[in-house]
């Protein structure tokens, strides 16, 4: 057996550029967008690399690799590199052959895409397939949201880019808050307790502690703990520290959606996405409330952006009551907001719209 | 072997123009009895509408305290080849730029010894294998850190630091500002040891983006948010200029009236921009890549306290730096003090699971920037606070 090493860092960057890239590293001068999915870099020194983005499911089979490396090692001398939106780019410094992969690409059934006004793969986590907190799968509903949002994927032809992304639980691996539609798995009921085991598995005062809303007192009686329903809010935190309270409940889970996030500093700066659906039921395989909900802001929001507005100037621009009125989207209680700072959401103005 | 079950939910998942995640469970589960039992349980999570996952456990390699993630099945009797399905993290290289052989290689070991299963990437940047048994994870971690050539070694988890990661960078994107993917190699290795060894209140995420389009949303997902920026003024080659219109762009729609500080004049011959009135949106250089640069005085601006919703709500990170020089190869000696002086803060005064925001929230920004030594400057806020109740040292009052 090999001798264990440790502390050796991730591998060197620079061995994986392609020759292309290590000769004009930090002197590209700018970049096109040749056609949907094709990007043109062009360097000071009058070099051009080309790069050729491709969807992917992120769940992926070694044997996908495996055949993404054979078109890598055909068309760009054996270098590719993944974005963090779960993309693949070929990267390819002779252009001549872009279309030729674009051929081979599409004939495996893996979509080129994702650059400019379109939408770019959908950030996710894991879901079903492999955490113990999910409210929803993630996979699942990405795949069903993205096979009816395909066009938006191979053409430009939104306002602006537009991001999703999806979380299955309020942890948010890969942090989603901050997209142009955001789907996020919620629970919506209190915990149960599992009396007997839980002195046995898990330490009282950590769990008491971990509620954000102080929700969770012991109780002695029983060596346990008890949970002041009108005080929990789901967010499922108790249930990381302690296997023995359980959140999950498939009769009440269920999908939230969010809009006018965005990360960038173009514009208008960074921002939370905002409630727009706060309940949406979870229907497997395919999650048609949800994809139709989705689908119905991205067109909504298409027809009625200006060119060059994100979701979120658009909203701003219409202001967030006609945004619910243009979308026909419900407000209700659940949009106002009560966990902290929840004033700094109200509304201390005359000035609004009818 | 197991039987292979019927999967009529899932197989509806295969259908659509989208790549099927589950068409890639099922090529693993040609090769693996772990990935047929994976599909065969998902089965039944699509079923139930539950998870079908224990909750914890703890595995990992000698000598490391995080990077492997215990995974356990709630029903191992049905499927008793996932009964185990831990996760490895392994360390990306910068910008997720890969040869053909390095990614070959980790897939010949996975496919000895795993499920076959992967995610290119985890959102935290790390090559994320899924399903493996407790037996094989030394033997795992053995043979990728001896790979001849690119060996690699695990990412982060539990309360540690969290593998850094960062954008395309100056290796392709002609916005970067900063050396991203040297930042990026120089600090996951000289941090290693935070990494690797759980020592810490919580996790700590560093992300590194080359310009305020931070492409790898370092400012809504990691604790501490580098992003490259420029102090002087935006290099204009007006020819270009000229050439984008005659060429029929519409800069007054595109770029003119879409300005946030309306800084930028076009006079139908010459673009002006009022730099110092310029807050380095990028939105001009962003549409006119040709005609636009940014300035030379280059370095980046450091924000702090980003972090997901638990527990105290959904943060992005603050300004606390406006303005480091971080040339690559100078060993970003400023940079590290700097971050050793947050880090100790945040470990000597964070209770169990509180990220840096949130204990600087707890324990007010004065009280933060006095331990890291930093001076109160108004690029740091958006506006002064609004409410009178605020504190005062000892010594700026009159002490009996
Ligand atoms: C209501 C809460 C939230 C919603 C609805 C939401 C939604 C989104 C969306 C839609 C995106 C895609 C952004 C884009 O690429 O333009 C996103 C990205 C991201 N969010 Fe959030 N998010 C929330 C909270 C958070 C929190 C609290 C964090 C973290 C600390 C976070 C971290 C991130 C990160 C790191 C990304 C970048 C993902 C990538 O592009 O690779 N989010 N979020
Ligand atoms: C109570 C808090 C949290 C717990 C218990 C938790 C637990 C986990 C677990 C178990 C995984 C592995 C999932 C798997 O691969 O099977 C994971 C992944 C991850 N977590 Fe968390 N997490 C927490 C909070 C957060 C927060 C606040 C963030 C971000 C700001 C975050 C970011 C991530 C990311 C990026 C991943 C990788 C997800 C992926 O592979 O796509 N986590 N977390
Ligand atoms: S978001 Fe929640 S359910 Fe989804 S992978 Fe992360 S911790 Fe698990
Ligand atoms: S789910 Fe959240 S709010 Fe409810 S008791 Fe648990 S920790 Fe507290
Ligand atoms: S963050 Fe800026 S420098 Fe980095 S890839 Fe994105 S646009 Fe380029
Ligand atoms: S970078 Fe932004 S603020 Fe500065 S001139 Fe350009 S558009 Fe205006």
């Amino acid at each position: 057996m090999a001798q264990a090493r440790t502390d050796i860092g991730p591998p060197l960057y620079k061995e994986m550029l392609p020759p292309i890239i290590k000769e004009n590293y930090g002197k590209w001068q700018y970049h096109e967008i040749v056609k949907p999915g094709v990007l043109v870099h062009v360097s000071e020194t009058g070099a051009k690399l080309y790069t050729v983005r491709a969807g992917s499911p992120r769940l992926i089979s070694i044997y996908f690799i495996r055949e993404i490396c054979d078109l890598a090692d055909k068309y760009c001398d054996g270098y590719l590199r993944f974005t963090s939106r779960h993309n693949v780019e070929f990267l390819l410094s002779d252009g001549s052959k872009v279309d030729a992969l674009i051929a081979e690409l599409t004939e495996k059934g893996v979509p080129v895409g994702g650059t400019g006004n379109s939408i770019t793969n959908i950030v996710h986590t894991q879901g079903w397939v492999h955490c113990h907190t999910p409210a929803t799968d993630a996979s699942g509903i990405v795949k069903s949201v993205m096979d009816e949002l395909f066009e938006y994927f191979t053409t430009m032809k939104l306002p602006a880019k537009l991001r999703i992304s999806l979380a299955c639980c309020l942890n948010m691996c890969g942090a989603v808050h901050c997209s142009d539609i955001a789907i996020l798995g919620i629970h919506r009921t209190v915990p149960k307790i599992d009396h007997d085991t839980l002195h046995k598995v898990c330490e009282i005062p950590t769990l008491t502690a971990s509620c954000p809303t102080a929700a969770i007192r012991p109780n002695p009686k029983l060596k346990s703990v008890e949970i002041k329903a009108e005080r929990c809010m789901y967010c499922g935190n108790c249930y990381t520290m302690c296997p023995s309270v359980h959140i999950i409940d498939a009769k009440n889970d269920a999908v939230s959606i969010w809009v006018g996030g965005k990360i960038s500093n173009s514009r208008i700066g960074p921002r939370f996405s905002r409630l727009a659906i706060p309940f949406l039921p979870n229907n497997p395989p395919r999650w048609p409330e949800v994809v139709n909900a989705v689908k119905h802001i991205v067109e909504v929001y298409a027809a009625n952006a200006q060119p060059g507005e994100r979701m979120a100037e658009w909203i701003e621009r219409i202001s967030w009551e006609k945004f619910f009125e243009v979308t026909g989207l419900q407000f209700t209680d659940k949009h106002i907001d009560d966990f902290t700072l929840a004033q700094t959401t109200f509304r201390s103005t005359t000035q609004f719209k009818w | 072997m197991t039987e292979t079950k019927k999967t009529p939910l899932l197989d509806e998942l295969e259908k659509g123009p989208w790549p099927s995640f589950v068409k890639e469970i099922k090529k693993a589960a040609a090769h693996n009895i772990s990935s047929q039992d994976l599909l065969g349980q998902l089965e039944l999570s699509y079923e139930d509408k539950k998870a079908h996952w224990k909750h914890g456990g703890l595995v990992g390699v000698m000598g490391y305290g995080g990077g492997v993630i215990g995974r356990y099945s709630d029903v191992p009797e049905q499927f008793p080849n996932i009964e185990m399905f831990h996760t490895i993290r392994l360390n990306q290289p910068s910008g997720w730029y890969y040869n053909t052989k390095a990614l070959r290689q980790v897939c010949d070991v996975w496919e000895k010894y795993g499920s076959g299963l992967t995610n290119l990437h985890g959102a935290t940047g790390d090559m994320v294998l899924l399903g493996t048994k407790t037996e094989y994870i030394q033997t795992i971690f053995d043979e990728v850190s001896n790979f001849e050539e690119h060996p690699m070694d695990l990412g982060g988890s539990g309360s540690n630091l969290r593998t850094p990661s960062c954008c395309a960078g100056p290796a392709r994107c002609e916005f970067a500002m900063i050396d991203t993917l040297d930042l990026c190699h120089d600090l996951t290795n000289e941090f290693q040891d935070y990494l690797h060894r759980p020592m810490w209140p919580y996790k700590s995420k560093i992300k590194i983006s080359g310009c305020p389009n931070d492409c790898v949303a370092s400012i809504a997902r990691s604790d501490i948010s580098i992003q490259g920026t420029w102090r002087d003024d935006i290099k204009i080659n007006q020819e270009a200029v000229r050439e984008y219109v005659a060429g029929g762009f519409d800069i007054n729609g595109m770029v003119i009236s879409k300005c946030p500080t309306k800084c930028i004049a076009w006079d139908g011959n010459e673009l002006t921009i009022d730099n110092a009135n310029c807050t380095r949106c990028m939105h001009c250089i962003n549409k006119m890549t040709k005609a636009l640069r940014p300035g030379d005085d280059r370095g980046a601006t450091i924000l702090i306290g980003g972090k997901a919703p638990i527990l105290q709500g959904a943060m992005m990170g603050w300004v606390i730096v406006p303005f480091m020089k971080l040339e690559s190869g100078s060993g970003y000696e400023e940079l590290k003090e700097f971050l050793e002086k947050v880090w100790e803060w945040w470990d000597e005064n964070g209770k169990t699971r509180e990220r840096l925001g949130e204990l600087i929230l707890r324990l007010g920004m004065r009280n933060f920037l006095r331990a890291i030594e930093l001076e109160p400057i108004p690029q740091m806020v958006m506006a002064p606070r609004a409410n009178p109740f605020f504190f005062w040292w000892p010594e700026e009052t009159v002490q009996d």
